[in-house]
């Protein structure tokens, strides 16, 4: 068993969207092999179920083999799908970094305790996290900058009186805000900025828009005290 | 209680003093100038709201020694970065530029001319510096224009310089010499790219975008301008404008020219240079050497101070109130003194107008140093 599991994770790890079959041993017993199949094959199949390679017996897989591999169905499947935008996709960076060893753990402590598996993660996983949050805060970016992004009327983005999100004050929401006679969050602010100089329509709570941005502005904002209240 | 809290009558018993005692220094022209600025003012006082109309100080009479020419004591005005769009999209920011041509039109005695101190358009669009140009003929003084980026980097100038004619220049004023410049040269970073002229103008309008080069004066401009200042007695006062200020503040929003050290070189020279500067949208002060900067409001909209390198002179403006949509715009006017330096008042529309003196400057802020405001920037 340990073989295909092997193939497996190696195989996922170089592309992502693999599912691995290892058929070809078992089915030969009982059925006539597919051509330039021999016994001890196996074969790689694709997420889509029909685009497949096969691979050599005894195929022994290291990070560069399963890249091979991996690249070699995604150019089978791009040869059927040629739209533009999966060649634009399929050009980009990888979507994750490189996996890193865990640390081993010290002896006599295997059995963590509840503390230290919230702290058990790896560069990786940060590499991870930080790469997903420097999404969210491009994008946040990307749409502060851009008055058609937030659905602005008059031309007006959020940098033309808030460069690098300066003066948002993020640190000192909450806070009780005289001209709209309530306690006001962050997001409210800028709904209201949205709302009237730049005459777009209010974002809900939850659109990702104004939750890109928030993120965009608290990004901003990094090492400024917390100062709610504070006017 | 400290000198700077004199009452309302102490200061108008210093003044009446003041007046008094230059009375009998004047000749009979200047005697009616003290008449009519004097009876004007009482007339208009209780007129107009306090942002309309500043009290001037009149002429002296008796000029200073003159060094080379003599310099005769005047004002200008300013109106700048106005950023207008085209009306079906924005009509706001044209709104803004009336109120600040009503500002200039309004001023009595009128100013001698008046700068517009560059980013008349928003994206350097023929439709919007044509509307800026259209609305700058209604101002009653002469206009002297200077360019900013926003003006500039969709067609590199062209149509800018079709209405404007060439963006630096220089004019002699009442014994000042006065140098117009063209400080937001950036170096190509948009061939390599393939920036079409929209993405072009759009990178250098974002004022945080660090995709685009600095601002400079460059090489040609600081050639014409060694040649200019060459005729120019060291004595006498040169008043330069420029769009970005001539040193270096904050890079990561172009309040920055990256050859300032070079052209500040070119100026040191001179016994006293002011620099008057857009793009800044805000009050700002500083003194290096012999060189006093004054930035200028804007009629679009304020920026906030940058997070780090504010001159240690500037007294900073109020924070603008985000419910006001033109709190911490304005106009202003420069006295322009014998000496050449240069008096600000910055009419910061719906407040207290705020006044950055020449002697502040001169005395390394130790004298008048401008009141501080009350609601402070983040």
């Amino acid at each position: 068993m340990k073989r295909p599991i092997a193939l497996l994770s190696l195989a996922c790890l170089a592309g992502g969207f693999l599912l691995l079959r290892m058929e070809a041993q078992e089915a030969s017993h009982h059925h006539a092999l597919p051509p330039g199949y021999t016994q001890g094959s196996g074969e790689i199949l694709l997420c889509d179920g029909a685009t497949r390679v096969m691979i050599p017996p005894n195929q022994v897989f290291d990070r560069e083999t399963a890249q091979k591999y991996s690249d070699e169905l995604m150019e089978l499947w791009m040869q059927k799908h040629p739209e533009k935008e999966w060649i634009m996709a399929a050009a980009a960076p990888a979507p994750s970094p490189a996996p890193t060893p865990q640390k081993p753990k010290e002896p006599g402590k295997e059995k963590a305790t509840q503390f230290e598996i919230y702290n058990d993660f790896s560069d990786r996983d940060q590499r991870i996290w930080q790469e997903e949050y420097d999404k969210f805060v491009a994008e946040g970016n990307r749409i502060f900058h851009n008055a058609e992004a937030f659905g602005g009327t008059v031309g007006i983005s959020c940098d033309m009186c808030h460069p690098n999100g300066a003066n948002t004050h993020a640190e000192t929401y909450p806070k009780y805000q005289v001209q709209i006679q309530r306690v006001v969050l962050l997001r409210d602010m800028i709904n209201w900025c949205l709302e009237h100089p730049t005459k777009a329509k209010p974002l809900a709570d939850d659109d990702p828009r104004l939750r890109a941005m928030e993120a965009y502005i608290m990004a901003q904002r990094a090492g400024k005290t917390m100062a709610p209240n504070k006017h | 209680m400290a000198a700077r809290h004199k009452s309302v009558e102490t200061k108008y018993y210093e003044m009446r003093d003041k007046l008094i005692t230059s009375l009998p220094r004047l000749d009979r022209r200047d005697f009616f100038k003290v008449m009519g600025a004097t009876g004007m003012a009482a007339a208009i006082k209780g007129l107009f709201p306090p942002h309309s109309f500043q009290l001037l100080e009149v002429a002296n009479a008796m000029p200073l020694p003159a060094k080379g020419d003599a310099v005769e004591k005047f004002t200008f005005a300013y109106i700048s970065d106005s950023h207008l769009y085209e009306e079906k999209l924005n009509d706001q920011f044209i709104r803004a530029i009336m109120r600040g041509i009503d500002d200039v039109n309004r001023l009595d005695p009128q100013p001698d001319f008046v700068l517009f101190g560059g980013d008349l358009a928003q994206l350097g669009q023929a439709a919007e510096l044509e509307i800026g140009a259209q609305l700058l003929k209604e101002v009653k003084a002469p206009i002297k224009m200077m360019v900013g980026e926003h003006d500039w980097y969709l067609d590199m100038g062209a149509k800018w310089k079709e209405l404007f004619g060439e963006p630096n220049y220089s004019f002699d004023h009442k014994g000042v010499h006065f140098v117009v410049l063209n400080s937001v040269v950036e170096k190509d970073f948009w061939t390599a790219r393939g920036l079409t002229p929209m993405e072009r103008m759009k990178t250098v309008a974002g004022l945080d975008n660090s995709a685009q080069s600095a601002f400079e004066v460059g090489e040609v401009q600081r050639m014409w301008m060694q040649q200019d200042l060459a005729k120019v007695d060291k004595s006498t006062p040169v008043i330069v404008f420029s769009h970005s200020p001539l040193y270096k503040y904050y890079r990561n929003w172009n309040f920055w020219t990256d050859d300032a050290d070079e052209v500040q070189a070119l100026l040191r020279p001179f016994e006293h240079v002011t620099v008057i500067h857009g793009h800044t949208h805000q009050v700002l002060t500083n003194r290096i050497d012999n060189m006093h900067f004054h930035g200028v409001l804007s009629t679009a909209w304020p920026w906030p101070y940058a997070p780090e390198g504010l001159p240690k002179y500037t007294v900073q403006m109020s924070r603008a109130n985000p419910f006001d949509p033109q709190d911490a715009c304005g106009t202003g006017q420069v006295t322009v003194n014998t000496d050449g330096l240069c008096d600000m008042v910055y009419n910061l529309w719906d407040r207290n107008p705020m006044h950055v003196r020449a002697s502040y400057l001169k005395s390394m802020g130790k004298k008048d140093k401008p009141e501080a405001p009350t609601f402070s920037s983040y």
